[in-house]
């Protein structure tokens, strides 16, 4: 049955198979959703970085004409929320903070009784800044001894690195609708992880996970922030139990900014030690993540990781210290401390290739790493990340330096590792066959529009020897499918097409098939890697900063799709931009308040920003990875676009910026204008 | 507040509502017309993703109020469709992959719908300028433009 590998459906640039229910505004996301009786909800945020709360009165929101249902700390149930914080707490840690929420019949009247509210607040003392914050244990890693390793380098470099916190302004907003079907809750939300979200809610409401079905077909983006339960799912819950109501609570583009995570900004004392020839001695880095008020949850951030893996080195130490301020909590954003770490790492590494005089692949062929350093495990690709080196070098040998004139041009180059992307069980799949040319695929997991949808189908179709058109999918309902995992780590594919390919397989025997992912291997680590080089222009009067083009090369293993990898890629060299040029939460010091937490004073980029893109990355199975071959690539581009950008800034002016994002005025002061 | 009672005329049809004077068009469309294709985001003008054609011109559906639209043309993203057949610009944002999470797409295709209309053969700059206002979180922009200049060149008539 199976067709000849020519005829695949794997491996084809198939346009993904629900674009023309989004292209024609079919596709229904949570925010849609409108059930018969619908409510309106909007929440009550902490006017205040730091404060107690002495008193609510909700009095006369409640009798406001529309107004459903009242929730505050004065009534509502203790629970546990963020460690060892309560749901609606009376002290408020930080502007943004929930203090109470409304169900009404419109949003305008729920905005209404918000209005009248009577808080009384006692400010307390606050700190937002990573330099005064409370500072966590140290998460220390050693290899070697990386202080011999410095007294034995011929070359030091020695920076200081910073990057900024970044928002992840999904343009479609948390936000869930609540339902009571009698004891059991169903939320239609926009998360990547319909279980994670399933279980966090059920062991808030003091429920069986069984008793909460949460359903995503669509959702309007995530990049990280919509992996965990957060507190306005709960609290959209309670309203609709209060109101006897569905209820829809979605969060405004500033509570979006406020209060649903953010990047953690870092400070990285880096410190390569190298001889004349190149080889690393030591690798060091001393690093301060800012988490905000809270611990979220959901993927940590490793921003020490790619320092111990990336480059073959016997001395390694780093230290990652956690920074608590009265700031929003921080979560995962698409390569969580990887895209930070890089920038710390990779811009050193340019500063070494420097002061040696050395080309910067060069450099970095002569500390190739083959094997997993902190596992002690060989990869089970070992020369992928050569092969990107190449191909980048190869798709950016006609981009030209301009070091005269008043439009400077440059070239910077950068690579990166990313912990995840090999997937990892559990993961489960069904397939069905309709008849002898139809098939459906079930899965609990979502697509959060990376492309799932597509690819499982493609790598069904492929198996059934089936034409893509006749494979169709279920997905994003926790209580239809079996278990999927969250969409994080760039792993959803490869934890879950191993999966497909099992159940289509089984399915061709009993015409029903379940199939499971299976174990990573044993004695080898699974590697997703890549690298980057950048052409920038630089105006040296104002200071712009133009990104021209960019080359990007990747080993994610199997190419199921080549359309959906170049539009990952894409997008997060796209947001790499962002990151490195004008992204920033600002908050100001003297009041603890966000100054922009808003679509027009956050610059997220824009068409006109978006740089030609070169992706040449190439279809590499990894079978030793997964029976699939597949690995991640949503998070990977992102790892090097900044510091590729950053060293090509260096390249054109001949002034480094150590600081991002790379502001034009940060520029402007270090040429002296 | 008092609610008023208006007739808009959304996608060719009369559609009588009655709302607060202060209710947007978004809001409108979404909640009191179930059109729920034109999309929210940042309520204040910066996104795009509520982009709709009023009298053929493309605005921001949330700093438009309704009532204020009594007596115009608005036509939504679920109106672009004739006949059960996609518009030539649905059609290359499927072919170019000009969308991922799809949150933004209505409002980048109701941007480049107003243009074409306006003006049938675009120069690339006029295509790029027409989705500035127009955001897309996951960066989709590069096919977004090559979606528009496609099905300028009509190449994805066919299908």
């Amino acid at each position: 049955m199976r067709r000849e590998p020519e005829h695949g459906v794997v491996g084809r640039p198939h346009p993904r198979i629900e674009a023309p229910d989004k292209v024609t505004g079919r596709a229904r996301y949570s925010a849609d959703v409108r059930l018969p009786g619908q409510l309106q909800a909007r929440i009550l945020r902490s006017p205040h970085p730091h404060a107690r709360v002495v008193g609510v009165d909700t009095g006369a929101a409640a009798a406001l004409p529309g107004v459903r249902a009242v929730i505050s700390s004065a009534d509502a149930p203790a629970i546990r929320w963020y460690e060892k914080s309560l749901l609606f707490d009376t002290t408020l840690r930080f502007a943004g903070d929930e203090v109470a929420a409304v169900a009404a019949e419109t949003e305008e009247i729920a905005e209404d009784a918000l209005r009248l509210i009577r808080v009384e607040y006692q400010p307390l003392p606050f700190n937002v800044s990573l330099e005064d914050g409370a500072r966590g244990e140290a998460d220390v890693y050693r290899r070697g001894d990386a202080a011999r390793g410095l007294r034995e380098a011929e070359v030091v470099v020695e920076q200081v690195y910073t990057t900024q916190t970044a928002l992840h302004n999904a343009l479609e907003p948390h936000g869930c609708v609540a339902a009571w079907e009698g004891e059991r809750l169903v939320l239609y939300e926009s998360t990547q992880g319909v279980f994670s979200v399933r279980d966090g809610v059920a062991e808030a409401l003091g429920l069986a996970k069984d008793a909460v079905r949460v359903v995503t077909p669509h959702m309007g983006g995530g990049f990280g922030a919509k992996q965990i339960a957060w507190k306005h799912s709960v609290i959209a819950a309670l309203l609709a139990r209060r109101a006897g109501r569905p209820v829809q609570i979605l969060l405004e583009r500033d509570a979006e900014n406020l209060a649903a995570g953010n990047r953690n900004a870092t400070r990285q004392r880096v410190r390569l030690g190298a001889r004349r020839d190149g080889t690393l001695t030591a690798v060091e880095a001393r690093i301060l993540m800012q988490v905000g008020a809270y611990s979220a949850g959901g993927e940590s951030s490793a921003v020490a990781g790619i320092y111990s893996t990336l480059y073959r080195c016997a001395n390694v130490h780093t230290e990652q210290v956690q920074v608590f301020t009265n700031t929003g909590p921080a979560i995962a954003f698409r390569a969580p401390g990887y895209a930070e770490g890089a920038f710390g790492l990779e811009s050193a590494m340019d500063e070494l290739a420097r002061a040696l005089r050395m080309d910067p692949i060069e450099l970095r062929l002569r500390n190739y790493a083959e094997r997993h350093q902190e596992k002690d495990k060989p990869y089970t690709s070992p020369e992928s990340l050569r092969r990107c080196y190449e191909r980048v070098k190869e798709a950016s040998a006609a981009f030209e330096r301009q070091h005269r004139g008043k439009r400077r041009r440059g070239i910077g180059f950068a690579a990166g590792d990313w912990i995840a992307g090999s997937g990892s069980p559990p993961g489960y799949a069904w397939v069905r066959l309709e008849d002898e040319q139809h098939a459906t695929v079930i899965t609990g997991a979502q697509d959060i529009g990376t492309g799932t949808r597509t690819a499982l189908c493609q790598v069904a179709a492929d198996e059934l020897g089936l034409p893509l058109e006749n494979v169709s999918i279920q997905i994003g309902d926790s209580g239809a499918g079996p278990y999927g995992p969250t969409s994080h780590g760039s792993t959803t594919l490869a934890t879950l097409g191993p999966a497909v390919r099992a159940a289509a397989e089984a399915a061709r025997e009993n015409r029903h098939g379940e199939g499971a992912r299976g174990p990573n291997p044993q004695g080898k680590a699974v590697r997703t890697c890549g690298a980057q080089c950048a052409q920038v222009e630089v105006d040296l009067e104002t200071g712009e900063i133009t990104v021209l083009r960019l080359a990007a090369a990747h080993d994610c293993g199997l190419v199921v799709n080549p359309l959906l990898v170049d539009s990952q890629v894409l997008g997060a060299v796209t947001q790499g931009v962002g990151f490195a040029l004008f992204e920033e939460r600002r908050v100001d010091r003297a009041s603890g308040l966000v100054l922009n937490a808003n679509l027009e004073e956050y610059k997220v980029p824009t068409a006109a920003d978006a740089p030609e893109v070169r992706n040449v990355t190439l279809s590499m199975p990894d079978l030793e990875a997964n029976v699939l071959g597949s690995k991640g690539i949503g998070e990977p581009p992102i790892i090097p676009a900044a510091p590729a950008i950053a060293n090509a800034v260096f390249d054109a002016v001949g002034v480094r910026i150590r600081d991002l994002p790379l502001l034009r005025e940060k520029l402007l002061e270090a040429l002296g204008r | 507040m008092e609610a008023t009672d208006l007739v808009l005329r959304v996608n060719g049809v009369e559609r009588p509502l009655s709302v607060e004077p202060r209710r947007t068009l978004v809001d409108a469309l979404r909640f009191d017309l179930g059109l729920t294709g034109t999309k929210k985001s940042c309520d204040m003008g910066d996104c795009g993703a509520c982009t709709v054609m009023v009298d053929g011109r493309a605005e921001y559906a949330c700093l438009r109020l309704a009532v204020d639209c009594a007596g115009h043309d608005v036509t939504t993203i679920e109106g672009l469709e004739k006949d059960g057949r996609m518009h030539a610009l649905q059609r290359a944002f499927v072919e170019a992959d000009a969308l991922q999470c799809g949150f933004c797409t209505p409002g980048q295709i109701m941007s480049l719908a107003a243009l074409l209309q306006a003006k049938p053969s675009p120069s690339p700059a006029e295509i790029l300028r027409a989705v500035s206002g127009n955001l897309c979180r996951c960066g989709a922009y590069r096919n977004i433009v090559r979606a528009g200049t496609l099905a300028a060149q009509g190449g994805a008539r066919r299908g």
